[in-house]
Formats: C-alpha cells, structure tokens, sequence
C-alpha cells in the first residue's frame, strides 16, 4: 500500500476543508471495507486519507415524520434497529442480506451509497421508498433526491469537498420488498437485486447490479398502476422491467441470465407483495 | 514514508499507547507489535473471519479495520476472553463437541461466538449459522460449530 496522511477530523467543515485542499487525492474512510480492499489490491493509492468516524454530526438514527440515518449507520444497526424493523422492514431484510456480522459491523449506510456499486444492495430498495441524500459541503448543504445521486460505477454527485451527511426516508403508506438474487446466501454480492414499494398512488421498482448505477424501471411501474395487480399484469411488469434493464457479462451472470432473473425476481417481489395484503 | 501517528487501544484491559503508520490494520498491530496472535491472518480481505476480534462490544474483521481509526477504542482478543487456568465456555464447548480440528479458524469463530452470545444468549440454530456466515473452515463442516455454540447455554 502506497503511503498516505492520516487525518482525524471532528467536525464537518474541518473534514470538507482536507478533503477540498487535498483537491480530489484525499479519501473519506468510514467502515473501509470497500476503501481498503481497493488500497491493498494497489487499484487505489490516494495521498490522504480522512476518517469520518470522529465527526458526531454524520451519526444518528431518528424517526418522526421521516427516518433521519447519518451516513455513519452501520449495516448491522440497520438490520438490527427496532425503529427500522418496524417502519421499513424491506430496509432491514436488505442489510441482513449483506456480508457477514463483522463486516456489517464496519461498513456503513454512506460507504454503501458513495462507494456506489452497481450492486449496492441498500441503494435499490432506499430509492424504492424514495430517499433523499443530505449532502454538505463548503458551500453548505443541499439535498438530492437518491435517485440522482449516483451517475456512474463508483461515482456519485458528491463534488470535492462534499460529504454525505445523511439519508432520509419519508413514512411510508404502502408495502416494500427487496429481494436479492446471488449464489451464495452470503457474503456474495448481488447478481440482481430488487427493491419495490407499492404506494397507494404509486409504485416504485428499482434495480441493481442490472446497470451502471441503481435503475428505476418506469415502463414497468406504469404497468403495475395500470390497473389491479393480477397475476396476468404483474408476469407483464416483470417482462418489462427485463426489457429496461442493461445488465453486462461478467463472472456472476451472462446478459442473457441476469435479464431473465430480473424478470423472475420482479414477478417473485410484486407476488408477496400483492399476497402480503 | 508515511508519518507515523499516535494511537491509544484499551487491549484486554490494558491501556496501550503505540506510534504506528497509519497503513497498518488493527490485525497487523495486534499480532505484531502487542505479541497477541491469537488473531489470525487468512485472507486479508475480509472474507474469512479469522482475524475476529471485538471492538467496542462488536465482532469486527481487524484485517479490514485501519488501526489508526481505532484511537481510543477498546480491543478484546481472544486472549482477553481466555481465563489463565482455563477455557471460556465457548473454547470448552468448541473442544468437547468436536468443533476444532486443524485449529486456524477457531480463534476467529470464538470471538464471533462470543459476542453473537452475548447478544442473544439463546440463539436458534439458524441464527447461529447466520451469525457465523463471515467465518470460514475447511476441516469440519461448520455442523459441529455451530452445535458446541448452541451446547454453550447448557455447560
């Protein structure tokens, strides 16, 4: 590993000022399991190296109108909070999903989202209950809607100098699912991974691993609030949503095979959904 | 050269102040520098889990864990959890239900062990299993692991 400076900040804006001075060459460090297997494979060498950890305004888990999670939100406190289990259960059954207890005890929320995997198992269904990234940076704060966050594999709308502070998911109405497909049951990473919210007046279906970044089927929620949730519609919905995704060969999956898993697991979220009510 | 950092770790109880590059892992400053190899080096990436330790109440990979981000946390190794005259209830059950065999992951494994029970005194085998999902073992078949962790309540 290339050498590096270390900084601790324990504020926001001392994080955002190395981060902008380093211009570009310093990187965030919060669970590092991403971060670390890139600097030890030498496939990242970064001159500086800042952990987040310190900065008490990137940690918290509130619910009132909405769920505030700081950025700094292990995977394993998201499996675990009852607050989270209770009012976004879809959002905990993702995290458990994920790696192994001790690596869900490192990795957070915020690594999740700016690493930005195509397969990050927490951005589909986050995105299905429409969540909104608050971002601060030098110029203060601004807030996007996840959706938009992410613009590429591993690139996001983070500027230099911006940090993820937190994510915030509205109350929802409705009934939510993600549902991942892999080999293994764990410590894999995704080959499809599913996330859908049913509203009363809208659907959201979002897909990974299935495209460069967290993919919105719209053509296949259209289909879904077409009319009432038959059999006949949602085998529709889920052949649709095959047809928006843009999945690649690799080593876990052919096109072809991730195509037809993503219409499988479309149609197997959309059914317990419908058979949950 | 990377300039070296200062790092406080409350280790087993015992207060430790080290001056480390800041590329080291927790893993490499356990077994290296505080001499506690009871951490173990498989894969170095997070996979394999033998390098489980606890850090602040929670099982953690140390390979994938910077020490320096550990400034001020508390570590317990196996070591920690080992009585001088003894074994800890998981060891014991570990060695009398026929859970070890070549011995490389079962550091790891008891430290995972121990903080799953610690959390949830009375798990269901599944929850066992899930909870050991992060450590791997190429001699026993993970069957006889995952009974002596559920005999542990019963010792």
């Amino acid at each position: 590993m290339k050498s590096f400076d270390y900084f601790s900040p324990k504020t926001l804006s001392e994080a955002s000022e190395i981060l902008s001075k380093n211009n570009g060459d310093a990187r965030m460090i919060a669970g590092g399991t991403d971060l670390l297997l890139k600097m030890k494979a030498g496939r990242l060498a970064p001159k500086a190296i800042v952990n987040i950890k310190r900065i008490p305004d990137l940690r918290g888990l509130t619910f009132n109108s909405h769920l505030t999670m700081g950025a700094l939100t292990t995977l394993e406190e998201i499996k675990g909070s009852p607050i989270i289990r209770q009012h976004y259960p879809a959002l905990s059954e993702a995290a458990a999903t994920m790696a192994s207890v001790q690596i869900r005890n490192l990795a957070t929320v915020g690594g999740n989202m700016c690493n930005a995997a195509p397969s990050a198992d927490l951005a589909p269904i986050l995105i299905a209950l429409n969540a909104v990234a608050v971002i601060r940076g030098a110029k203060g704060e601004r807030r996007v809607s996840l959706e938009e966050f992410f613009t590429g594999p591993g690139k996001s709308v983070l500027g230099v100098g911006e940090l993820l502070v937190s994510l915030e998911v509205p109350k929802q109405e409705g009934r939510s699912i993600y549902l991942k497909h892999s080999p293994r049951e764990h410590m894999d990473i995704a080959v499809v991974g599913v996330g859908i919210a049913l509203q009363k007046n809208s659907a959201r279906i979002v897909l990974g691993a299935v495209a460069p970044i967290p993919l919105r089927a719209k053509k296949a929620e259209e289909e879904v609030m077409s009319g009432s949730l038959t059999k006949e519609r949602i085998e529709r919905a889920a052949k649709i949503a095959a047809e928006e995704s843009k999945p690649i060969d690799d080593v876990r999956g052919s096109v072809w095979y991730r195509k037809k898993m993503v219409e499988v697991v479309v149609k197997r979220g959309l059914m317990e959904l419908v058979n949950s009510d | 050269m990377a300039k070296k950092i200062h790092l406080t770790l409350n280790v087993n109880d015992e207060h430790k102040e080290l001056l480390i590059d800041p590329r080291r892992s927790l893993l490499d400053v356990l077994r290296n520098d505080l001499e506690l190899r009871g951490a173990h080096r498989g894969c170095d990436s997070g996979d394999c889990g033998a390098c489980t330790v606890i850090l602040n109440g929670k099982a953690i990979t140390s390979c994938m864990t910077l020490a320096a981000d550990c400034d001020g946390d508390t570590v317990i190794t196996v070591e920690g959890i080992t009585p001088v005259d003894g074994l800890h209830p998981v060891q014991k059950a570990l060695v009398e239900e026929g859970g070890i065999q070549c011995g490389f992951c079962t550091t790891g494994m008891v430290m995972t062990a121990v903080a799953l029970l610690d959390q949830n005194p009375h798990p269901t085998i599944e929850e066992v299993r899930e909870g050991l999902a992060g450590n791997l073992c190429r001699c026993t078949g993970y069957k006889k692991i995952a009974e002596a962790i559920l005999s542990v309540e019963r010792k």
